[in-house]
């Protein structure tokens, strides 16, 4: 195991030091449910830099979620500063915030959250409709976008048509598409069997390591957390650990360990066989 | 988002629930069908209407004696005997604008040729009265204004005391009896048919006016005068000065009632098309309910429409649509839905007045005025309709939308 390890790892990471893509200052975020007031978030501060890979964790009500939709601008704290490419936008309008997801963020989502009866392609392009961009060029940064995530040939197809795998890779391709500062991704192989989530990790390390895209992910499982260079733990609304990876797990490396779909497919034939024989001999006795 | 994506997008969402956005239509169609039908309706009446006004000469004015007062006993119109042939004759030659004008005194009375028998209205006139009603006579003459001051027993009859009292008789030439008195036929009229109010034009004889006076009702003064003015414009124009005319020759003082009424040949026509466009707006009025019924129906499919793609609303909102984007999406997809509807329903309209036209033989004038009105009015309900649940959509907040089931 341990030999396995060292094969799949790269050495520990030193810390980012590229410009600050996001700053939270001293973050509360106070939910108000009438009679009962809810700290979600206590005083979070912290920095992610251009071309990290980080990975929030925590039990559920630890605060991940309320932190990960400040950072996407779909909620705004209580008190405390978000500066996102250094400016202020804690304190912006619903139409700013609108905005600013629109050209700085890209989202994925745990249930990709993809038009249905909707081509690859159109989905891709949805975040360039309200971008203001010309359909000649919308079109073909989607194409861009879907090539970058190994999907060009399955542009005309309905997310119906794609395997659960092949939709989180559309919506990937979407959360590009205007070129973000940073892609936030919420549980993305929460819906994925386990092969399929490492591929998907496999495209986040790519554009992470190759295009110096900045990554934050939201996840509960630990393994997945391994893929990125740095783990954020929440507890109770706050930040208790934020470490650098050590024995960082490499997707590409570890994809050749696993059984490829057809050997999948062959053992899973071969344990049904199996399952009937022993059925059959059961019921003979 | 510019409006041509937003319009397609419209479309493609209705056309995704395909059954369900044409019952929403329905409703509106049926709205617009029905407002469209009734108004070609009402409005082919008023046509109607309109064109047996017309029938009675477009310049015409109309002298009508009016009620006298004797010691506080009113009488009704016709009853004063201070309306006569002078009167008449002081318009013709006071008032310029007044080009012809012709005398009535009339009097029911009994007619009789060989064994037929028939109670009818006698007129007393003057030729020109035939030229003012534009009323030509299909077989014989118009009596002469000689033998108007003669009061010769001579008469003109309609068409339909010609049927009743001749048969297949060719009537000119022939005499019948008014009361006592012997009449010559000098000719028959041309067929006229109803009047605006029903009644039948063809029964009636007409006859010089003095021999009327002074032989059938044994009178000296007139119950109306047809004048004719040079124009339309100038009918209404001569209304002031023959009033002042009369009242100066009737002695009227200020501030006591005319005995005579003076009405243009528009006050009719307005007075007809009052009551007509009151009964067309009334049913114009109930056919628009359904219209309205119509709008609610979009509005109860644009709300379960919201509900339904929560989601994408919320996937929309996260890659950056803002509040009007999703408004606008909203509210486009509801005036689609409406003004196609409205499309529809102007089609169905005007088939729906083709075929009433064309059964019932009843008259239908396709108003553009109406078609417009309904594709104004469709689209105002969409937007009405539309607004709230659209409003709905629009203040979903982000993550909630995101998160729905």
């Amino acid at each position: 195991m341990a030999e396995q390890t060292t094969v799949l790892t790269e050495p520990n990471q030193t810390a980012a030091t590229g410009k600050p893509v996001i700053r939270l200052e001293n973050v509360y975020k106070v939910y108000d449910l009438g009679e009962i007031q809810v700290q979600a978030l206590r005083g979070i501060s912290l920095e992610v830099r251009e071309g990290e890979f980080v990975a929030v964790m925590g039990p559920s009500g630890s605060g991940k979620s309320t932190v990960m939709n400040i950072l996407g601008c779909l909620d705004r704290p209580t008190r405390g500063h978000y500066y996102l490419d250094d400016v202020d936008v804690s304190g912006m309008s619903k139409t700013d915030l609108a905005r600013i997801r629109n050209r700085k963020l890209g989202f994925v989502f745990q249930q990709f959250n993809l038009l249905s009866r909707t081509s690859a392609l159109e989905n891709v392009e949805l975040p360039t409709v309200y971008a203001g961009i010309s359909p000649e060029e919308r079109t073909k940064r989607a194409m861009e976008s879907l090539t970058r995530v190994g999907l060009a040939d399955r542009a005309g197809h309905h997310p119906s048509q794609l395997s659960g795998g092949q939709q989180q890779r559309v919506a990937i391709a979407r959360g590009l598409v205007n070129r973000p500062s940073i892609l936030l991704a919420d549980e993305p192989t929460g819906n994925l069997d386990s092969r399929t989530s490492v591929e998907i990790m496999d495209i986040l390390q790519t554009l992470n390591n190759e295009e110096g895209l900045t990554i934050v992910l939201v996840t509960h499982e630990p393994d997945i957390a391994r893929y990125a260079k740095r783990t954020l733990e929440f507890l109770d609304g706050k930040l208790r650990r934020d470490n650098v990876v050590s024995n960082r797990l490499i997707a590409h490396e570890v994809l050749k360990t696993l059984p490829t779909p057809e050997e999948q497919a062959a053992e899973d034939a071969e344990d049904n066989a199996r399952h009937e024989k022993m059925a059959k001999s059961d019921a003979a006795k | 988002m510019d409006f041509m994506n937003t319009f397609r997008l419209a479309l493609r969402a209705l056309a995704r629930n395909k059954m369900r956005s044409a019952l929403t239509m329905l409703g509106i169609v049926i709205g617009v069908g029905a407002v469209i039908a009734v108004v070609s309706i009402g409005q082919g009446a008023q046509y109607l209407v309109q064109q047996g006004i017309q029938a009675m000469g477009t310049n015409a004015v109309f002298i009508i004696a009016g009620s006298s007062r004797a010691g506080g006993v009113r009488q009704g119109y016709g009853g004063v005997k201070t309306l006569t042939i002078d009167d008449m004759n002081a318009i013709l030659r006071e008032i310029p604008i007044i080009k012809q004008a012709a005398p009535s005194v009339t009097s029911r009375q009994q007619v009789v040729y060989g064994n037929q028998n028939w109670n009818t209205q006698i007129t007393g006139t003057t030729p020109n009265f035939f030229d003012i009603r534009t009323w030509p006579v299909q077989a014989g003459s118009v009596f002469s204004d000689e033998e108007v001051d003669l009061a010769a027993n001579v008469c003109v009859i309609g068409t339909t005391v010609a049927r009743v009292l001749f048969a297949d008789e060719n009537p000119v030439g022939k005499t019948l009896r008014i009361g006592n008195l012997p009449f010559r036929v000098d000719g028959v009229l041309e067929s006229k048919g109803q009047n605006v109010m029903g009644q039948d034009q063809d029964d009636a004889i007409f006859a010089p006016y003095t021999t009327v006076q002074r032989k059938v009702s044994g009178i000296t003064w007139l119950q109306f005068i047809n004048a004719s003015a040079i124009s339309q414009e100038a009918s209404v124009a001569a209304v002031a000065p023959i009033t002042s005319l009369l009242q100066e020759r009737h002695r009227i003082r200020r501030g006591e009632d005319d005995d005579f009424m003076v009405r243009t040949q528009s006050d009719i026509a307005d007075l007809a098309n009052q009551t007509q466009s009151v009964m067309t707006m009334l049913l114009g009025g109930i056919a628009s309910v359904s219209l309205l019924v119509g709008g609610i129906g979009i509005m109860n499919i644009m709300l379960v429409s919201v509900t339904e793609r929560t989601r994408e609303i919320g996937l929309r909102m996260a890659v950056g649509a803002t509040e009007s984007d999703v408004q606008r999406q909203f509210l486009v997809e509801a005036v689609t839905l409406s003004m196609m509807g409205g499309a529809i329903g102007i089609v169905f309209g005007l088939v729906g007045s083709a075929l009433i036209s064309n059964f019932l033989s009843w008259p239908t004038l396709i108003s553009g005025k109406a078609i417009i009105a309904a594709a104004i009015f469709s689209a105002a309900v969409g937007i009405f309709f539309g607004y709230y649940p659209a409003r709905k959509a629009a203040q979903l907040d982000p993550i909630e939308a995101l998160r729905y089931e």
